[in-house]
């Protein structure tokens, strides 16, 4: 899915060229600030994932930059090791480090990570100026400089080869990422988070390795910085570096990778201009770069919420558009699909929020190959339910078996991976993603591919029917005309319908369906009932949660009914439609 | 819709093409719709239509495009406080109380906006004498209260702020029949002490006894209004709850 | 360690732990009602304790300064948004609100500064001034990003912080200030001695915290503000208006703030920076709280003076990575005890 305008290769090509270039001919403190931008780049392209993408955020990168920097100068100082040895030794650590403050914090609501991280930079960088052996606040001095195979790496111009080599490996390495099936899942997690977890995604999980990731890419950039300078301190990784790390991820534009390069470069520049500039302008020495800083970080939040990046983006527009590749799609996930008689059986449910009871004592059966409709007016109880079996809500007693297996105490991701899939009442789709995309994200249980086979791009066949299967479930549903559109801009019965297309993509046993028809018109709605009825020809079980009553009559196999949190009638569709309990139920009594 | 005004005088709403989207989705288009002085008004239809989102509007909770006038002024730019202060209050079909807060601390908070004016005291039991229930459990916090409590706090709360249009959204909403009769009679009762009323509900029949005025929203338009009792008669209503069976068959 | 030094450290902490729980309410009085992370409280208190020191040195403290910016940058933002909406009427009024007020406070503490007024007036003035950057600042930074996430407001605070904290080099300088004692009495109970000063401290905390207790317990603006903090759409409901309750909560929160650092001044060498580790030992207190609960993280931010004043004794360079390492286990145990919590949301 590359764009097909070639503005976006040019402008590309002209940057890579500039970067080669700048060392022959700019004078040497250029490639002084090149080389610092290139480091800056890596420890912001992490927050890109972390903050822009992911939703999270992190004050304390530099601290992690520290621990690379610090760890490669002791070892190589202290016992004598390789630099090309403490690297390893360095990411070991810091993912360690990374992984437990994750595993902490970010099962918990999204402040407490930055907080955690705040906290956890003063304390290391205090704990670095402390301990002797680290060389106290003074530091250390003598780390060996970088050598490949004889050809040393001292002098400026050679290891700005070498930083930008990184920071363009790390950079496409992280595109690769956001393209892939982790990617999408992890793009869901700033505003979808509910709904990826629905189709398998373990949230914390994910977001932990998003973590893991920027706090890598920053112990990367601190161990090419141990040996750049070849002396460390302190200083450099405090706090305060912390939060300019995170001004560059914003600055430039936290939605793209481009974004971390463009804060990078800009931060940097402006703070040798601004330590240049305002202690002569203001008469007096201090990091007064720091007011400026703040300002144009709180102008942005306030009018340009997005960054610099996309401005410049806009100067070489893009557009997505693209074909899909011919290929077989991923396993089917049905293979083992042993006969109950009830393939899911609610047994005296019951739920209560705080003093009020949202269901009582429900009970029914779902058969295979059925479309089950469960009704009932507003209020009573049927989307209280519909959560209690996807697992978004907790049972207040009773049971729910699945193929005879308790799925009660369930998480919603593990429910998914069972094999039920489910809509949202409230379109849940990521507005800003293609719709391919967006289906996609529904197959995340098909395929296998981790972060590492992501970003090295060894991920492309699975990919490729990754795509077929979301590409099938497009023109499934008879959406094909809007494969590549923006999910938001699609009016909401087309959204509508794209949800569905996205459980079918990830090939359920049991599909759960809040309120489809609400708010389509007549036409969608009577070709959403043909789609329903087509995918029951072919053995699905659907459980169709809905308040329309014209729309289940016609469609379902069977109603449940439900009134006050409790079942009120059950039957044929038009025994149904006949019982007077039923119709006051609809229009009201008096 | 000249069928409800009567003798001349200014509705106290006027909603003239209103329009609400959500993102780039429409949500309501082009809704016309006014209430008269003193008057119980509905708004009928089926689940997703947008009688939510339309009472959201006009209180302010949600921006709009199109006219809004309430108490023959513009207010279309106020925010929902200020539309409070005028005497347009929303009782939402959330409650939206606060729960962890005692029963006459979220009355007196009702009485916000007329903190200067004085008179909280008097209006609290004229609320108390409405609602004996909630003089009984003054001291409990709203979260331990049950659901036909809860609305009648709901109810009371916005009465405190003495409004002149009540928009009731779902006040039936989940509650057993014997309180909703309870609520329709309060809202009919409101109605004999002059204040105007926009209800949304899904308890048609009992929306448009107690109503003068009727009108039908199927997903965001406006497809049918009337007088209360020419709708309740009116075969399209049931059709568009209940469907005529046949529709959707293969 | 014997029970002298033990009753020494425990006092230390305490009179240190009531200061950090002056600023761990504030931050959770904010975060509350506005769904801020106040990052920058730490700055009004050293704002308090410099704006005091300049008082009584008798020279107008960099207080003035930064009121007067202030004033000029609400007054700005005002303007604009006053003629955005077409509100050009209500103009005067708001601009005698946001401008007027904060320069004749300004004015007042210019004047006052060199006619070394009564000590408790210099404090009451202090209040005064740093009391009304808190709104201010609200008015600038928070109003208009009032739908915008906890994260973006957080980082907001963050940039914040960098905003005030060079600000304060500017208008206070590099130099560090230091109060005198309020009273050098001490108290002898057997063998352990009890410095008045720090009897004061603790007593001038609870006192507040006894002050806005009732405030929130009985008055309507205190309720309100209750009423905000848990249902925001019902809040509005009843008419009260998001921003008439962030302005009103940073006005509490900066008088917190300032309290506690005029009670500081006497107990350490405060400098333009030093509010910032000030502050982030309120924040370990707020976060023991969860960031909603008062008396928790009042108790913590106890909990957090004892740790420092008891780490300070047994590995001195180490106390202040104790403190903050502190906040992992704490956060281990509301991960896993707040975990119910959030599905009822």
């Amino acid at each position: 899915m590359r764009g097909t305008s070639v503005a976006p290769r040019v402008a590309m090509t002209a940057f890579v060229v500039l970067l080669v270039v700048i060392p022959w001919i700019a004078p040497p403190f250029w490639v002084t600030l090149g080389n610092y931008i290139g480091l800056y780049s890596i420890v912001a392209l992490g927050l890109v994932l972390l903050t822009g993408v992911a939703g999270q955020t992190s004050f304390g990168q530099a601290a992690f930059v520290g621990l690379g920097a610090y760890t490669s100068a002791w070892l190589t100082t202290h016992a004598a090791w390789s630099p090309w040895l403490t690297l390893p030794a360095a990411l070991v650590l810091t993912a360690a480090m990374a992984l437990a403050l994750g595993f902490i914090t970010l099962r918990m609501k999204g402040h407490y990570l930055p907080l955690a991280t705040i906290a956890w930079g003063i304390a290391l960088y205090l704990t670095f100026g402390n301990l002797d052996w680290l060389g106290g606040h003074t530091g250390m001095s003598g780390i060996p400089a970088l050598s490949i195979g004889g050809f040393g790496l001292r002098s400026e111009r050679r290891y700005y080869a070498l930083i930008w080599a990184v920071a363009l490996a790390a950079l496409w390495a992280s595109r690769n990422l956001l393209d892939s099936r982790p990617g999408r899942a992890l793009r869901a997690m700033k505003g979808g988070l509910e709904m990826a977890e629905a189709f398998g995604v373990d949230g914390a999980r994910l977001k932990t390795v998003a973590f893991v990731y920027a706090a890598l890419l920053a112990c990367v950039s601190g161990w090419l910085y141990a040996h750049l300078q070849r002396f460390v301190n302190p200083t450099p990784f405090g706090i305060n570096q912390g939060i300019e790390y995170l001004f560059m991820a914003v600055i430039g534009g936290a939605a793209s990778v481009w974004g971390a390069v463009v804060g990078a470069a800009l931060i940097t520049v402006l703070k040798e201009v601004l330590q240049d500039v305002l202690p002569a302008l203001l008469g007096r020495s201090g990091n007064f770069e720091i007011v400026v800083f703040g300002i144009v970080m709180i102008v942005l939040l306030q009018f340009a919420r997005d960054g610099v990046w996309p401005w410049l983006a806009r100067l070489a527009p893009t557009r997505r558009a693209g074909t899909v590749p011919a290929a077989s799609p991923l396993p089917s996930r049905q293979a083992d699909r042993p006969r109950h008689a009830a393939l899911l059986a609610v047994r005296g449910v019951r739920k209560t929020f705080g003093g009020l009871v949202a269901v009582d004592d429900l009970s029914f059966e779902i058969r295979p190959g059925e479309i089950l409709g469960l009704i009932g007016p507003n209020g009573a109880g049927k989307s209280t339910t519909f959560g209690l079996i996807s697992g978004s809500l907790r049972l207040s007693g009773g049971e729910i078996l699945f193929r005879g297996r308790s799925i009660g105490s369930l998480t919603p991701y593990e429910i998914a991976k069972l094999g039920i899939g489910r809509t949202f009442q409230h379109v849940r789709l990521l507005g800003y993603m293609s719709v391919l995309d967006n289906v996609a994200l529904g197959a995340y249980l098909r395929g296998r591919a981790g972060v590492l086979r992501a970003s090295l791009r060894l991920d492309r066949a699975e990919e490729a029917r990754t795509r077929a299967v979301a590409a099938r479930a497009i023109e499934r549903t008879g959406l094909r005309t809007h494969m590549f559109d923006e999910a938001g801009s699609l009016p909401l019965g087309t959204q509508r319908i794209v949800e569905v297309a996205r459980a079918l993509a990830a090939d359920p046993v049991l599909l759960l369906l809040d309120e489809p028809a609400a708010g389509l018109r007549f036409l969608e709605k009577k070709a959403l009932a043909d789609l329903l009825r087509g995918l029951r020809s072919e053995g699905m079980t659907i459980l169709l949660v809905e308040h329309d009553m014209e729309f289940v009559m016609g469609l379902t196999d069977r109603l449940v009914v439900m009134d006050f949190g409790e079942k009120l009638a059950e039957g044929e569709p038009d025994a149904v439609r006949q019982n007077p309990a039923v119709l006051e139920a609809y229009l009201g009594g008096t | 819709m000249s069928g409800q005004r009567a003798g001349g005088v200014a509705p106290i709403l006027e909603v003239e093409r209103l329009c609400v989207s959500y993102g780039k989705v429409p949500a309501l288009r082009d809704v016309t719709l006014e209430v008269a002085v003193g008057s119980v008004v509905t708004v009928i239809g089926p689940n997703g239509a947008g009688k939510t989102t339309l009472l959201a509007a006009i209180a302010g909770l949600l921006p709009s495009r199109g006219t809004l006038r309430c108490f023959g002024e513009p207010v279309a730019n106020s925010p929902v406080e200020a539309r409070v202060q005028r005497g347009l209050v929303l009782v939402p079909e959330k409650r939206e109380l606060f729960a962890t807060m005692s029963v006459v601390d979220n009355l007196r908070l009702g009485a916000f906006v007329r903190r200067r004016n004085g008179g909280a005291s008097a209006a609290l039991a004229d609320v108390y004498a409405r609602f004996p229930r909630l003089a009984e459990r003054r001291g409990q916090l709203a979260g331990t209260l049950s659901g036909g409590e809860r609305q009648m706090l709901a109810l009371g709360r916005a009465l405190m702020a003495r409004p002149r249009l009540l928009l009731l959204d779902e006040p039936s909403l989940g509650l057993a029949p014997v309180i909703v009769r309870e609520i329709f009679e309060i809202i009919a009762s409101l109605r004999a002490s002059g204040v105007a009323i926009l209800l949304v509900e899904q308890n048609a029949r009992a929306a448009l006894q107690v109503a003068d005025y009727g009108y039908v929203l199927e997903t965001g338009e406006c497809v049918l209004e009337g007088r209360a009792a020419a709708l309740s008669d009116d075969p399209r209503v049931i059709a568009s709850y209940l469907g005529h069976g046949k529709a959707f068959q293969a | 360690m014997d029970l002298s030094i033990a009753a020494l450290l425990a006092q230390d902490g305490i009179t240190n732990g009531a200061i950090y729980a002056l600023l761990a309410l504030a931050i959770v009085l904010v975060f509350t009602v506005t769904r801020v992370i106040w990052i920058p409280s730490g700055e009004f208190l050293s704002y308090g304790t410099l704006t005091l020191a300049g008082l009584q040195l008798g020279k107008a403290p960099g207080t003035v300064g930064l009121l007067v910016a202030l004033a000029i940058v609400a007054g700005i933002v005002e303007v604009a948004s006053s003629w955005r909406r077409g509100e050009l009427a209500r103009l005067p009024w708001r601009l005698l609100l946001w401008v007027g007020i904060p320069l004749a406070i300004a004015l007042v503490l210019a004047r006052a500064a060199p006619l070394h007024w009564p000590f408790p007036l210099q404090v009451m003035l202090t209040l005064a001034a740093v009391t009304a950057m808190g709104p201010l600042q609200y008015r600038i930074v928070y109003q208009p990003l009032a739908d915008a996430s906890v994260l973006v407001l957080l980082i907001v605070s963050v940039a914040v912080h960098f905003v005030l904290t060079g600000l304060g080099l500017w208008f206070f300088g590099a130099e560090g200030s230091r109060t005198p004692a309020f009273s050098d009495a001490s108290l002898q109970a057997g063998a352990v001695v009890f410095s008045a000063q720090s009897l004061l401290v603790v007593l001038a905390s609870l006192l507040l915290i006894g002050v806005l207790y009732l405030f929130f317990g009985t008055t309507l603006y205190g309720k309100a503000l209750r009423a905000t903090a848990v249902n925001r759409i019902g809040a509005r409901l009843v008419g009260i208006s998001p921003s008439f309750a962030g302005t009103l909560t940073f006005a509490l929160a900066a008088l917190l703030c300032a309290f506690s650092g005029v009670l500081i001044g006497p107990i350490t060498t405060v400098y333009y920076d030093s509010g910032f580790l000030v502050s982030l030992k309120g924040f370990v207190g707020a976060i023991i709280g969860g960031l909603v609960s008062y008396p928790l993280a009042a108790a913590g931010a106890l909990l957090v003076g004892l740790l420092e004043s008891f780490s300070s004794f047994w590995a001195s360079a180490f106390k202040e990575v104790i403190v903050f390492t502190l906040i992992i286990p704490v956060l281990l145990w509301r991960s896993l005890a707040a975990h119910h919590h959030e599905e009822d949301e």
